[in-house]
Formats: C-alpha cells, sequence, structure tokens
C-alpha cells in the first residue's frame, strides 16, 4: 500500500491508517484534511453529521508533531473519528438530537471522548440520532433525517444512523456509538458496517445523556471487526465515574481479532442459532443470506446447535416498560433551570409552569409519547402489572441467555429482520418501529455483548443484511475473535460490501 | 382494552410536566392504549416466583475513598444555564399567587 495522493485515505481502515502514520507514510493533518473533504462533499445529501470540529486539524496537527519528537503514540494516534452527539464534548455542541439541548456546550468531555483525546485519536465532529435516543431510523432527530449512504431515500438505523451513515459513506473510518435496545448494531446492520455493544458496564457511561441507564452501553461503530477491536481498547475499562463500571481487566480485543481472522478453522466452537430470532417473519434475502453464513461457520469447523429462548418473545414488550421508565426519570433534568432550553409562557408563569411549557417546546413527539408511557409505567397502581412484570421478564431472559450459553459458545441471529426501510414509512406507527429491533433487544436486557457485521446484500433489494453475534456477559473478546473469521469467511464469498455502495458524488 | 383515557394523559402530563395540546392529547390517547395493551404481555409469564432484575450486572457497595477530585468551578456549572446571576441559577416564582 502506498500513501500519499494516489490513496485515497478515506477508504481504508482504522487499521491501515494507523500502520501507515506509524511508518510516517501519510501525516495525521493529510487524513483528517481528507475526512473533512469528503464531509464536505458528502454529508450535504447523508446528513450524517450534526457538527463538524474546527478543530480537527489543529489537533492532528499537535499529533504529528509528537510523532515527530518521537513521543509513544497508541495505535490510533492520528486517526480520525466520529462521535454520537449523546456523548459530552468540552469543545462542541452536545445535542443529543434535541431541541431541549440546541447548542449546549458541555463543561466536560465523556469518558470515552477524553480517553480518545488521550490516545491521539482526532474528533472530527457529532453525529445525528434520534432524539435521546428514542428510535430506530434516526427520523425522530429534530434537527432532521440521517440518510442511508445505499440509497438516500431510505433510513440508516437508528438511534446511531449518524454514526453509520458517517462511516459507511467514508466520513470517517471510526464512529462511536451508543446502544440502549439496538443502536449500535441496527444501525450497523442496515448500512453495511460493524458496530459492537460491549458488555454492560464494559465501557464507562460517564457524560454519555443517559435514556436507560440499565440497558446504555457505549461502543465502536466502524467498518472492520479489526478496527471495532482497536477503538474497544482505547474507550473501554474501569472509570470511578460510573458506578455501574466494571471493574474487570479487559485483554486486548485487537489481539482478539488479529487472531481470529488468522485462524485456519473453527473446530471445537458451539455456535447457537436462536430459534425464536430466525423467524419466517423476518425479510426473505434476511434470512438466506443469515443461513449462507451459518454453512459458512459450518464449512469452518463450527458446529451449529439450535438453541431456544423462549422468552425472548417477551423481550420487546419489557424493553418497551423499562426503557420509558428509566428515560421519564432520567429526562426529568430537562427542567429549564441548569442548561439547555427555556420557554416562557405568555404572561410569564411560576418555574413549574415554565417547566412544562419549556418540556412542551423542546422534545418530540416520540420522547413525550416515552416520558408519557413511562410515567404511566411507574404510578401507582400500574408499577407492579408493568415495571414489576418487565423486571422479572428480565430475569426470564437472562435465565434464557445462561441455559443457551450451556450449549453455545456464542449466540447467533440476524441482526434486524429487515433491510433499511423507506423514510417515513414507520415514522408514524410508534409499535412497528419498535419491532425493528426485536433481534438485539435481549442482549441489552441481560447485559450481554454483541457483534453486528455485514452479511452481504439481500438478493431483492441490494440492501446490506447483517449477522449478529452474542457472547456471555465479560467475553467481548469472543466477539472479536469469531467476528473476525467469519468476516474474513463473508468477505472471501462477497467481497468487500461497502465497495458495491454507490459512490455518492 | 387499556384503560388510557384523554384524562389519564392529561393527569400524565402533568405528572411529567409537559404542557401538552389538546391534538397531542388525542394522539397520545389512541397511540399509548396500543403500546400499553401491547406490552401488557409482560404479566403473563412474570409470575410471583420469579425474582426481579433491576441490573443487568449488578455490583454491590461501590465506593470511592473520600478525597475531594476536581469539581466543576461555578462559572463551568453555570455556562449552560438559560439565566444566572453569576453565582447561581435563576429561575422564576417557585409558588403561585393562589399558593
Amino acid at each position: 500500500m502506498t500513501g500519499g495522493a494516489t490513496t485515497d485515505l478515506t477508504r481504508l481502515t482504522a487499521s491501515e491508517l494507523s500502520g501507515l502514520l506509524a511508518a510516517r507514510e501519510v501525516s495525521s493533518v493529510e487524513v483528517t484534511r481528507a475526512h473533512l473533504d469528503r464531509i464536505a462533499a458528502v454529508d450535504s445529501g447523508v446528513h450524517a453529521f450534526l457538527h463538524v470540529s474546527d478543530a480537527a486539524l489543529a489537533a492532528s496537527a499537535s499529533v504529528d508533531s509528537a510523532r515527530g519528537d518521537g513521543d509513544a503514540l497508541g495505535p490510533l494516534a492520528g486517526v480520525p473519528v466520529a462521535i454520537k452527539d449523546v456523548l459530552c464534548t468540552h469543545d462542541m455542541p452536545s445535542t443529543a438530537g434535541s431541541r431541549m439541548l440546541e447548542g449546549w456546550i458541555p463543561p466536560y468531555d465523556a469518558t470515552p471522548v477524553a480517553r480518545m483525546r488521550a490516545a491521539g485519536l482526532i474528533p472530527l465532529g457529532k453525529t445525528n440520532m434520534d432524539e435521546f435516543a428514542m428510535g430506530s431510523s434516526t427520523e425522530h432527530s429534530a434537527y432532521g433525517p440521517t440518510r442511508n449512504p445505499w440509497d438516500l431515500d431510505r433510513i440508516p438505523g437508528g438511534s446511531g444512523g449518524g454514526s453509520a451513515a458517517a462511516v459507511a459513506a467514508f466520513e470517517a473510518p471510526l464512529a462511536l456509538g451508543s446502544d440502549t435496545g439496538g443502536s449500535i448494531r441496527q444501525p450497523g446492520a442496515v448500512t453495511g458496517t460493524v458496530g459492537v455493544k460491549p458488555t454492560y458496564g464494559g465501557v464507562s457511561r460517564y457524560g454519555a445523556i443517559a435514556l436507560a441507564s440499565s440497558l446504555d452501553q457505549v461502543g465502536p461503530v466502524t467498518r472492520t471487526v479489526l478496527d471495532a477491536a482497536l477503538l474497544h481498547d482505547v474507550i473501554g475499562g474501569h472509570d470511578p465515574r460510573d458506578s455501574t463500571s466494571l471493574t474487570d481487566a479487559w485483554p486486548s480485543f485487537a489481539e482478539a481479532a488479529r487472531t481470529g481472522a488468522l485462524a485456519d478453522s473453527l473446530r471445537g466452537v458451539r455456535v447457537g442459532v436462536v430459534k425464536e430470532l430466525d423467524s419466517p417473519g423476518f425479510q426473505a434475502g434476511v434470512t438466506q443470506r443469515f443461513h449462507e453464513a451459518l454453512e459458512l461457520l459450518t464449512s469452518a469447523g463450527a458446529e451449529i446447535v439450535e438453541v431456544s429462548a423462549p422468552h425472548f418473545e417477551y423481550a420487546v414488550a419489557a424493553y418497551y416498560v423499562i426503557l420509558p421508565a428509566e428515560a421519564s426519570s432520567n429526562l426529568a433534568k430537562f427542567d429549564s433551570v441548569r442548561f439547555g432550553l427555556r420557554v416562557t409562557p405568555p404572561g410569564g408563569g411560576t418555574v413549574e409552569q415554565v417547566m412544562s411549557a419549556t418540556r412542551e417546546a423542546g422534545f418530540g413527539a416520540e420522547v413525550k409519547r416515552r416520558v408519557i408511557l413511562g410515567t404511566y409505567a411507574l404510578s401507582a397502581g400500574y408499577y407492579d402489572a408493568y415495571y414489576g412484570s418487565a423486571q422479572k421478564v428480565r430475569t426470564l431472559i437472562q435465565r434464557d441467555f445462561a441455559s443457551a450459553f450451556e450449549q453455545a459458545d456464542v449466540l447467533v441471529s440476524p441482526a434486524a429482520p429487515t433491510t433499511a426501510f423507506r423514510i417515513g414509512e414507520k415514522v408514524d406507527d410508534p409499535l412497528a418501529m419498535y419491532l425493528n429491533d426485536v433481534t438485539t433487544i435481549p442482549a441489552n436486557l441481560a447485559g450481554v455483548p454483541g457483534m453486528a457485521l455485514p452479511m452481504g446484500l439481500a438478493p431483492e433489494d441490494g440492501l446490506p443484511t447483517g449477522f449478529q453475534l452474542m457472547a456471555p456477559a465479560r467475553e467481548d473478546a469472543r466477539l472479536y475473535r469469531i467476528g473476525a473469521t467469519l468476516e474474513r469467511l463473508l468477505g472471501e464469498r462477497h467481497g468487500a460490501i461497502l465497495d458495491q455502495a454507490p459512490s455518492l458524488v | 382494552m387499556s384503560e388510557i383515557t384523554t384524562e389519564t394523559v392529561t393527569h400524565l402530563a402533568e405528572l411529567a410536566r409537559i404542557a401538552l395540546s389538546e391534538e397531542e392529547i388525542a394522539t397520545l390517547t389512541g397511540q399509548l392504549g396500543a403500546i400499553v395493551d401491547s406490552v401488557a404481555k409482560v404479566s403473563e409469564v412474570a409470575t410471583p416466583d420469579v425474582p426481579a432484575t433491576s441490573h443487568p450486572i449488578p455490583l454491590h457497595n461501590v465506593v470511592r475513598p473520600d478525597v475531594p477530585g476536581p469539581t466543576l468551578t461555578t462559572e463551568e456549572a453555570l455556562s449552560g444555564a438559560p439565566e444566572s446571576d453569576g453565582t447561581r441559577f435563576v429561575v422564576s416564582a417557585i409558588l403561585g399567587e393562589e399558593q
């Protein structure tokens, strides 16, 4: 591979860029400028970004200068990254896709952001998302939808559609997302990219604007399994500022991905197909590509076993009780006093009336829907029937996972039931929208890690489909190892999926 | 069918401090009814013998040494406030005239 003018730097993976930067064949300024140019060229159509950093070139120059001084730098130093707008950044607005926080610049960085800066990554900007991460299409952003780079009339998934679209459109090699019920994995599936939801507590939530605290996890959004592992290595690990942060010592995920990519077989690996997530109701091309991927795994020596998770059919219902309940509490902080919007009713009013007018003006329809639903689920007389029952379902789903993982090392399913649907198709039908996350929600309820990676294009519409791998809690390395092997097998079959996407210019 | 009425939604909106319009209340009443009917299926399997799970990976007694660390300055804490006097957040009256 050669650097310089002959190579389009935006087409390289983060791992390839890392090699060129370390060898000083390219500078971080060149890499960063190439991505800023790409953003300028395509983002008016894609709308992946809500804000593009004006400090990226300066940051990249300072990494170049540190490298010139011979400083010891991490593998991703000088590599640009896009940041989902749910994460606080002290130098860029952090709106979580809401009018409520329009223009708000937090006084601190989220821990994953701070760790990326310390490792020399270059923040390119903030990516679009469904408001407060509520949605599966990015249509609920107060700033307009992001468009799928495969077809600008289609959704890029959500809530992290901006991050997935940014990496799929080669506007950034890496992005950060957050996954509460699938917001990293489902956008990965429908854009032909890789997304990982780490084990709950594996990455700090400090500075991530909370949606549902017992479900939220920050994770990597990339084009390859190795790139996801490299980014996970930077952002993960214990953070005393998050009381749910695990104190485990984590292995190198990049090492796991490299081992997996080189593995010549999957002999001895038991792959559990979750019967309830291999549904006849899914799009035919998704099911077809999923079964072809299973054949690839079998031909590589893996043992495929069918496992049953009988309570997964209750997962979406439990999720849409627990999430609104937690969200209604978390969003109480948007009270017009300490940050964000303030709207005073005509003629003035008490602080409570100002608060109500502010929340009426500042929240979009989906946020209001979920806050009201959560308020209902937590109200006296309904608490046991809804929230209490949903928490019991959560136990049953954890038990299903425990029993499935006795029979299999990893569990697999399609990462999303369909390919990308058209913008506007489901936006007025909340229940239909909620079903987009049927395959991803169980992992959040149980706290186990999950990965989505591209498994080919659906024959009927030529759009990307995603394969989901899940591992037991704390076994994220297993996802990277087996995921990298499967990625190589799929690559031999289908080539690089994103090479088939429209050029956009 | 659920018991979500416009009165329920009006009451919930007051509790949630969102000044919904009449139109929003009407739309939400129908939508919430459908959602509540759909999520009510959680009670089918939530038998008394099943314990509740609130956190996927529970940690207990998370404490840290009682040592002051870096905190926000007053200026930083007030930097995003809609209104402040430089040392405090400014809000409108807490109590209405009738209170």
